[in-house]
């Protein structure tokens, strides 16, 4: 293909069109809004479904649901989980919860937010919310323990009480 | 003051003089850190972005960050340089930017002192001298390099700083020849005695200002720096404070190419209102004409800036083209043509 130029004319030749056109150009711009993302304050809004970090839930008795079943310490691929069940010993406290974890802990630097976890969670206790860009300043702080992630994770508000008439 | 009196004229000169030096220096150097926030301000505006905003109020401490940042980097020397000349180039691109200054009359007077920190008869040719040098510190750096970009970058600043300095030197002769006096004080009286000197050249100015804008490396002439094809030019091989130098010389020299234009076609440190338009007799009149300069010098700058956002770079042969073929014959035919009308009804 050729494309065809055209030759300039004396006006064109110039410059002075395309200072004025790009003077325009410039100025509308240098007032109009801007798109910055003010990051940290500002944060985009992640689609529903969206698999962030895995957090633990409550029921909307202020109760753990999880219990200690490890499905999901087994399925984890990169093997971010480690849950320390209960033990023999029943906590009183926690009235017929029977093995509400002693220990949760996931390393969110191991985990690839995979979904597998919710996935196999037959109490539907952990879940991937939509927190991204976790960050913290040392290995140790990245690994959160079961009060961490049960306060991040809120109450689940779901339909089953299941503990209710026990 | 009356140990000031006690002192000998040579001992008082000296001493006001230094004064004067370490004050113009104390004006220029925040100037240079903040053209460089206005440069990051304006071009992130007209990209619709928001630009540096996280230090202080409204980014305001950013070129304290940027400094700090400067020092703390690692000053690294490649091993393929020629050490000697690499560490002559920053500096020798630095200097002239400051010594040019030093002829310009930023404000009327204080207290009688007359606000100039050299009042040299031979003033615009001095500065001609001096920014001539300015070429050296690039062209040094692009060879001291070693390497291939650096220079490209040195040969074509070379090239373009020349060719364009012959256009400028052509384009302030009218204007001495209306004022009849090198002497860049003398500039100054006459436009407030007569209007300013842009309404009499107006070719001059734009000429002029066209050559401060290749004169300074800016674009739409940055050829010497090219980031896209010359992956930054002559500055290339430089990091750390050497790199600094370079990039406050030449907002340093855009000051200075601002307060050349100020002083030589915008009136300097006058308005055309009563009271503006003389020497000041009091110190607060004094401090408000160098206000004026400043201003003045302000908005030149922000010219600098908002063109570099809007044009594209000019191709090398466009460049040449411009430089000799255009602004030589019409810079020399602006002279015959102010010449003439002097002689005619001067």
């Amino acid at each position: 293909m050729i494309v065809k130029r055209t030759k300039l004319n004396f006006w064109e030749r110039l410059y002075l069109p395309a200072v004025v056109a790009g003077f325009r150009v410039t100025l509308r711009h240098f007032f109009k809004k801007k798109v910055t993302m003010q990051y940290p304050e500002e944060k985009w809004k992640v689609p529903e479904g969206y698999r962030g970090a895995p957090y633990l839930v409550k029921d909307p008795e202020g109760r753990t649901k999880c219990v200690s079943c490890q499905l999901c310490e087994f399925i984890c691929p990169p093997k971010a989980i480690r849950i320390t069940p209960p033990g023999p010993v029943a906590d009183p406290a926690v009235g017929n919860v029977e093995k509400a974890p002693h220990e949760f802990k996931i390393d969110m630097l191991r985990c690839i937010f995979c979904g597998f976890c919710q996935e196999v969670c037959p109490e539907e206790a952990i879940f991937l919310m939509k927190d991204y860009s976790l960050t913290g300043l040392t290995r140790e702080e990245m690994v959160y323990d079961k009060t961490k992630l049960l306060a991040l994770g809120g109450v689940h508000q779901d339909q089953i009480w299941k503990w209710k008439n026990k | 003051m009356a140990w000031f009196h006690n002192l000998s004229a040579t001992e008082q000169f000296l001493l006001v003089s230094a004064i004067k030096i370490v004050g113009v220096f104390c004006v220029v150097m925040p100037a240079v850190a903040y053209s460089v926030l206005a440069e990051r301000k304006i071009s992130a505006m007209i990209q619709d972005r928001l630009g540096p905003n996280r230090v202080g109020p409204m980014g305001l401490w950013q070129p304290l960050a940027d400094g700090l940042k400067t020092f703390l980097k690692e000053d690294f020397v490649p091993a393929h340089v020629r050490k000697a000349y690499f560490w002559l180039a920053p500096m020798v691109s630095m200097t002239p930017a400051l010594l040019v200054l030093a002829v310009i009359p930023f404000g009327s007077n204080l207290g009688g002192e007359p606000m100039v920190i050299a009042d040299l008869n031979v003033g615009i040719l001095y500065t001609f001298g001096i920014v001539s040098l300015g070429v050296y510190g690039i062209v040094l750096a692009g060879y001291a390099s070693n390497s291939k970009y650096p220079f490209l970058g040195g040969i074509r600043s070379s090239a373009q700083m020349i060719s364009y300095e012959i256009a400028m030197g052509m384009s302030v002769i009218p204007v001495f020849l209306i004022v009849g006096d090198l002497n860049l004080s003398k500039v100054i009286e006459y436009q407030y005695k007569n209007g300013w000197l842009i309404l009499y050249a107006p070719l001059s100015f734009v000429i002029f200002v066209i050559a401060a804008f290749a004169e300074t490396n800016r674009l739409p002439f940055d050829l010497p720096e090219s980031e896209q094809e010359l992956v930054g030019g002559y500055h290339t091989e430089y990091s750390s404070m050497k790199f600094a130098l370079f990039f406050m010389g030449e907002y340093a020299n855009m000051i200075a190419a601002s307060a050349m234009m100020v002083t030589l076609f915008l009136g300097g440190w006058t308005l055309p209102l009563p009271g503006l338009n003389r020497p000041a007799e009091s110190i607060p009149m004094g401090v408000v004409h160098m206000v004026i300069f400043m201003a003045k010098v302000a908005v030149l700058m922000g010219l600098f800036i908002w063109v570099r956002w809007m044009w594209p770079r000019f191709r090398y042969d466009q460049l040449m083209d411009l430089g000799w073929r255009r602004f030589l014959p019409l810079a020399l035919a602006n002279i015959l043509a102010t010449a003439l009308c002097l002689w005619m009804w001067g």
